[in-house]
C-alpha cells in the first residue's frame, strides 16, 4: 500500500512539474500603452514577465535592475536583435518596434530570467 | 486639465505601483496617474487638488514626507528585507545629483535666473551653476526632465550630462559590495558546514538516537543550519519562490529545493526518529550548510572572473578625455568634456587627448589613432582634417572645432556598438539556448524519477538513498555553465576584436568569419591606397600633353571620382587652367562626357569609346601603361581619339603581406575591379591574389558574389562600405574597410577601423579562436551535465556501489561555472598576429 502511494505521489509530482512549468499559462499579460512600462528585475524574475504590445508600434520598456548579481546584468530580446546592459539601481530604457506579430522571448544572457513579449496585430 | 507630480516612498514593485494608481484614480477629477518607480514620483493628470491627492497617497501607505519612514511600506509589498539589495541604490533613501549642460547663459544675472528656476523645482535641495564651464549641479531627487523644463521655461537650454565614467565607477563599487556579501555568506556557510563534516569524517556519529542528549544537540545544529539557510541562502529561496510563482524555474530553484530537502529530512530525523527505520536516522545538516557556502563561493569567483570579460569596453571608456580646453570669447579654460558643445573651438596641446570629434582649424600635428583603428603609425593632421575623440596628440598643438560631441562621437558610437555586439549570439549557441530554456524543470523531473527508482529498486535504507540521490541531482545540475558558455566567449571575443580596430556587429558574422573559404577584395581603396595619380600621358602626333591634360581636367572638374581627382591634381601641378564645360554626364563604370565649344568630349575606357564609334589608336602605349598597373583612360573629341592618360593607384604597403596571411588561413583571394584586365592583372601580380575579376561594373559586383556562392563557396566581400554596400550585404560576411574613423559602421557586418587588410585576417583569426573557445565551453558544460546528473542519480551504484555525496555535487557545481568563465577569459590572451613576424615584414619593406 505504502509503495503504491509513494509511486503514485511521485508520478503526480512529475505531472505537476510538467503542468506548472510548461503547460499552464504564465499569468496575465501586461499591456504596454503609450507610456513607458516599468519592469523590475529582481530575485530571478522580471516583473511583469509577460508583456503585450501592438505590432508596428514603438514600445518603451524601462528595466529597473535591483538584483546586483551579474546574472541580471543583461537583457536580450531574442529574434529582435536587442541586447542591453542594465545598471543596478538605475532605469535602463529600451525602445523597440516589433514588426511581426508573434511571441518573443526576452531573457538574461543565461536564460534564468525569462519573459515573453506577445505582439498582436 | 493640469499635471502635477507628487513624491512617493517605499514603492518598490509593480504591485505598489498598481495600488498607488488605484488609490489616486479613486480621487474625483483624476484622469490618469503614472508611477515612476525609479524617481519615486507619481504624475497625476486631472483637476484634483493636491491635498486630496496627498491624502489618497497617505491612505495607500506610500506618501512621502520628510521623515523617511518607509521601511514598513516597503516590507509590506516586498517580502525581501532591504539588506538583500546591498549596493543597489534603494529608491527611498539616496539623494542623487544631476549635472546639466546649460546653453544660452552669458552673464552673471543668467546664473541667478537659472539657479532660482532650478531651486523652484519640487525635491531640489540645492542648485548651483558654473558660468565658466556652463554646467549646473542640482542636488535632490527631482526628475531630470523637470529640471530641463524649468531651465527652458526660464529661457535657456539644458541637457543632462551622463557621466559614463562615474556610472562605471559606481557599478564597480556595487559589484564589489556584492562580492563582499557573497564572501560573507560563504564564510558563514562553511563555518557551520566544515566542522560538522569534520566531525562526521573523524568518526563522530551523524545518527540520531531518540531520547538521548544527541537528539537535543542535533536539534540545536538543525536550528543553526536553518539560520545559515535563512541568512546566507536567503537569495536562493526568495529567487526560487518568485520564479516558481511566475511558472519559471532557475538555478535558485535547484539550490533551494536541494538544500531545503536535505534540511527538512534531517529535521524529521531529529524530531521524529521513530517514524524512520533505524538505519535511516542520519542527519545531513552539514550538506545544506556546505552547499550554501560553496555555491556562494562559486558565485563570488564567477563574478570576479566576469569583471575581466568586459575589460575591453572599460578600456575604450578610459580613452575618453575628462576635460577639454575650450576657447570662448578669446579666453581659454579647462571644462568637463561633457559640457563641450558642437561649434566650440578647442585647443589640444602635445601629449593630450582629443576630447570630441572635430575639424582642425589651426596648427599641424600627428595623432596616434591606434586605439581606434589598430594602426600603429601616427597620422598627420593639418587644417581641414577631421580628428576623433580618444586619439592622442603627438608633439604639435592643434586648434579644432567640435563637430560631434557626447554620444555622437565616433568613440561613443563604437562603445555603444561593442556593448551591443557583446550580447549577440552566434548560431552555435542556439542549441544551448534551447536546452537552457527547459533545463531546470527537466532536472526536477529527473530528481523525482531518481528518487522513485531508488525507492522501487534500491537497497535499504531506501528513504535515505531516495533523499540523497534527489538532492545530489538537484545540486549537481548546472544551468549556469550551459547558459554562460556562449555569451562569455562572445563578450571576450568581440572586445578583443574591438581592441584590434575590428567592430563586429552581428553574432552570425563572428561565427561565419571563421568558416570562409573565398574572399573577394575590392581593388580601389582596399588593396590599393585609393588615391590614384597620373603616371603617364600619351597623345596622337597633332596634340600636346598639356592640351590632352587640360581637356581631361576640364571634363572632370565637377567629378568626385578618385580618377578624376588624380587628373585634376596632375593638371594643377603643371599649372594648367581648366575650361568650363556644359552638359556633363557620368556613365557609370564607363567614363564621362561633356560639351566644350560645340564639340563632344569623352574620357573613359576603350570598350565604351569603341561602342560610341570613336576611332582606334595608341593601343601599344595603353598596353604599356596597363602593364605597369595603371588604368588607361582614353580622351576623344567627337569621334577622334586625342590621347591616353595612365592613372595608377599604388597598392598599400602591407596588402601583399596581409593577402599572404589570408592564403595561409586557406582562403582563395579574388580581386574585383572595374579596371581593364591588363592593369588589373598588374595590380593582382603585385598583391599576390589568386584570381582577378576585371571590368566588372559596380552593379555587377553583387552578381559576381552570387555566382561564387552558387559554386558552394562561403564568400566574404571587403569593400569601402559606401559604393560596395549591396555586394557587402550579399556576401556571407561583409567587411567595410575604412581609413580612420570616418567609416559607415552600419553598412557591413564587420567594420575595419584601420585601412589595412591585416584586419580581415585578424578578424578571421579572432573568429576562429572565439568559436573554438565557445565549443570548448559548450562541450565542457554538456559533458559535465550529461555525466554529472546520471552519476548523481546513482547510475554507478549497481556496478561500483558509488553514490555521490551532495557536498561533492555542490563543489562540482560551483567549479563548473567558474571554469567556463575562466576558459572564456583565456581568450583575452589570444593574439591574432604574431608580432615577431610583423617586425620582419616592416623590416623587409623598409
Amino acid at each position: 500500500m505504502t509503495t503504491w502511494l509513494i509511486n503514485l505521489g511521485g508520478l503526480l509530482l512529475m505531472a505537476l512539474i510538467v503542468w506548472w512549468f510548461w503547460l499552464s499559462g504564465r499569468g496575465p499579460a501586461k499591456r504596454a500603452g503609450d507610456t513607458p512600462l516599468d519592469i523590475v528585475v529582481d530575485n530571478g524574475v522580471y516583473e511583469p514577465s509577460v508583456i503585450q504590445a501592438r505590432a508596428g508600434q514603438p514600445l518603451t520598456l524601462r528595466f529597473l535592475r535591483r538584483d546586483p548579481s551579474p546574472c541580471a546584468e543583461q537583457v536580450i530580446f531574442h529574434d529582435l536583435g536587442v541586447s542591453e546592459f542594465l545598471d543596478t539601481g538605475k532605469a535602463t530604457t529600451i525602445t523597440l518596434t516589433p514588426r511581426q506579430p508573434g511571441k518573443y522571448r526576452f531573457t538574461c544572457q543565461m536564460q534564468m530570467y525569462q519573459g515573453t513579449l506577445i505582439v498582436n496585430d | 486639465m493640469n499635471e502635477q507630480t507628487l513624491p512617493i516612498q517605499g514603492a518598490t514593485c509593480q504591485g505598489c505601483a498598481r495600488k498607488i494608481r488605484t488609490a489616486l484614480l479613486a480621487v474625483p477629477g483624476v484622469s490618469s496617474a503614472e508611477v515612476d518607480l525609479e524617481q519615486q514620483t507619481v504624475t497625476v493628470s486631472g483637476s484634483a487638488d493636491r491635498a486630496a491627492l496627498r491624502d489618497a497617497l497617505t491612505e495607500s501607505g506610500y506618501a512621502a514626507d520628510d521623515t523617511e519612514d518607509a521601511e514598513a511600506d516597503a516590507a509590506a509589498c516586498h517580502p525581501a528585507p532591504q539588506e538583500t539589495r546591498t549596493g543597489g541604490a534603494g529608491p527611498t533613501q539616496k539623494e542623487s545629483e544631476h549635472l546639466l549642460a546649460i546653453t544660452g547663459a552669458t552673464c552673471a544675472s543668467c546664473v541667478r535666473t537659472i539657479e532660482s528656476a532650478l531651486s523652484g523645482v519640487a525635491r531640489v535641495h540645492d542648485a548651483s551653476m558654473n558660468l565658466a564651464d556652463r554646467t549646473a549641479r542640482v542636488a535632490g531627487n527631482a526628475r531630470p526632465q523637470a529640471l530641463i523644463d524649468a531651465v527652458q521655461a526660464a529661457g535657456y537650454g539644458a541637457s543632462v550630462i551622463d557621466d559614463e565614467q562615474q556610472a562605471d565607477q559606481q557599478r564597480e563599487e556595487q559589484e564589489h559590495a556584492h562580492y563582499r556579501e557573497l564572501i560573507r555568506h560563504t564564510v558563514i556557510g562553511l563555518a557551520v558546514g566544515i566542522p560538522l563534516m569534520a566531525w562526521g569524517l573523524a568518526g563522530g556519529t551523524m545518527m540520531v538516537t531518540a531520547g538521548t542528549a544527541s537528539q537535543w544537540s542535533w536539534l540545536a545544529m538543525g536550528l543553526i543550519t536553518l539560520g545559515v539557510l535563512a541568512w546566507s541562502g536567503r537569495h536562493f529561496f526568495i529567487g526560487a519562490w518568485k520564479a516558481g510563482r511566475h511558472h519559471n524555474a532557475n538555478m535558485d530553484t535547484l539550490i533551494a529545493l536541494g538544500t531545503g530537502a536535505a534540511w527538512a529530512y534531517s529535521m524529521v530525523v531529529v524530531l521524529f526518529p521513530d517514524w524512520l527505520p533505524e538505519a535511516a536516522r542520519h542527519v545531513y545538516f552539514e550538506a545544506s550548510a556546505m552547499i550554501i557556502g560553496l555555491i556562494n563561493l562559486g558565485q563570488a569567483l564567477e563574478m570576479r572572473a566576469r569583471g575581466k570579460t568586459s575589460e575591453a569596453v572599460r578600456r575604450l571608456l578610459d580613452l575618453g578625455a575628462r576635460t577639454a580646453r575650450v576657447i570662448r570669447d578669446g579666453e581659454e579654460r579647462d571644462i568637463p568634456v561633457e559640457s563641450v558643445q558642437a561649434g566650440d573651438l578647442l585647443r589640444v596641446r602635445p601629449g593630450e587627448k582629443i576630447a570630441v570629434d572635430g575639424e582642425v582649424e589651426e596648427g599641424e600635428s600627428r595623432l596616434d589613432e591606434s586605439m581606434l583603428t589598430g594602426e600603429p603609425m601616427p597620422v598627420s593632421k593639418t587644417p581641414g582634417d577631421t580628428v576623433s575623440a580618444g586619439t592622442v596628440n603627438d608633439s604639435g598643438t592643434l586648434i579644432y572645432r567640435a563637430t560631434r560631441v557626447g554620444r555622437d562621437t565616433a568613440l561613443a558610437q563604437i562603445i555603444a556598438l561593442v556593448k551591443k555586439a557583446q550580447g549577440a549570439k552566434p548560431p552555435i549557441g542556439r542549441l544551448a539556448d534551447r536546452i537552457s530554456a527547459v533545463f531546470v524543470p527537466t532536472i526536477l523531473l529527473i530528481a523525482v524519477a531518481a528518487a522513485l527508482a531508488w525507492y522501487n529498486l534500491g537497497p535499504d535504507p531506501r528513504i535515505v538513498h531516495m533523499m540523497v540521490a534527489a538532492t545530489t541531482v538537484l545540486i549537481i545540475a548546472c544551468p549556469c555553465a550551459l547558459g554562460l558558455a556562449t555569451p562569455m566567449s562572445v563578450m571576450v571575443g568581440v572586445g578583443k576584436a574591438a581592441e584590434a580596430g575590428i567592430l563586429i556587429r552581428q553574432g552570425e558574422a563572428l561565427q561565419t568569419a571563421g568558416d570562409l573559404d573565398t574572399i573577394v577584395l575590392d581593388k580601389t581603396g582596399t588593396i590599393t591606397e585609393g588615391h590614384p595619380a597620373v603616371t603617364g600621358v600619351h597623345t596622337i602626333d597633332s596634340e600636346s600633353e598639356s592640351t590632352v591634360l587640360t581637356l581631361a581636367a576640364s571634363l572632370e572638374t565637377g567629378s568626385e571620382h578618385p580618377l578624376a581627382r588624380a587628373i585634376l591634381a596632375a593638371a594643377e601641378e603643371r599649372g594648367l587652367r581648366t575650361e568650363t564645360v556644359t552638359d556633363f554626364q557620368a556613365h557609370n563604370g564607363k567614363g564621362v562626357s561633356a560639351r566644350l565649344d560645340g564639340t563632344l568630349l569623352r574620357l573613359g575606357n576603350r570598350r565604351w569609346l569603341d561602342q560610341e564609334g570613336v576611332a582606334g589608336g595608341l593601343e601599344e602605349q595603353a598596353e604599356a601603361l596597363g602593364r605597369d598597373g595603371a588604368t588607361p583612360l582614353f580622351l576623344a573629341r567627337d569621334q577622334q581619339l586625342l590621347g591616353v592618360i595612365g592613372v595608377a593607384d599604388p597598392i598599400k604597403q602591407d596588402s601583399r603581406a596581409a593577402i599572404q596571411r589570408l592564403h595561409d588561413l586557406g582562403l582563395t583571394v579574388v580581386m574585383i575591379t572595374g579596371d581593364v584586365r591588363t592593369s588589373a592583372e598588374a595590380i593582382a601580380r603585385q598583391a599576390g591574389v589568386d584570381k582577378v575579376l576585371a571590368e566588372v561594373l559596380p552593379e555587377d559586383k553583387t552578381r559576381e558574389i552570387q555566382r561564387l556562392q552558387g559554386e558552394g563557396r562561403k564568400v566574404a566581400m571587403v569593400g569601402d562600405g559606401i559604393n560596395d554596400a549591396p555586394a557587402l550585404a550579399q556576401a556571407d560576411v561583409g567587411f567595410a574597410i575604412g581609413t580612420g574613423t570616418d567609416v559607415a559602421i552600419e553598412s557591413a557586418a564587420i567594420t575595419l577601423m584601420g585601412g589595412s587588410l591585416h584586419g580581415v585576417a585578424d578578424a578571421m583569426a579572432i573568429s576562429r579562436a572565439t568559436v573554438r573557445n565557445i565549443k570548448q565551453n559548450l562541450f565542457g558544460a554538456f559533458a559535465y551535465n550529461t555525466l554529472g546528473v546520471p552519476v548523481a542519480a546513482g547510475i554507478l551504484y549497481p556496478f561500483t556501489g558509488w553514490l555521490l555525496s551532495p557536498v561533492i555535487a555542490g563543489a562540482a557545481m560551483s567549479l563548473s561555472s567558474v571554469t567556463v568563465v575562466t576558459n572564456a577569459n583565456r581568450l583575452r590572451l589570444f593574439r591574432p598576429r604574431d608580432p615577431s613576424r610583423d617586425n620582419e615584414e616592416s623590416r623587409g619593406e623598409s
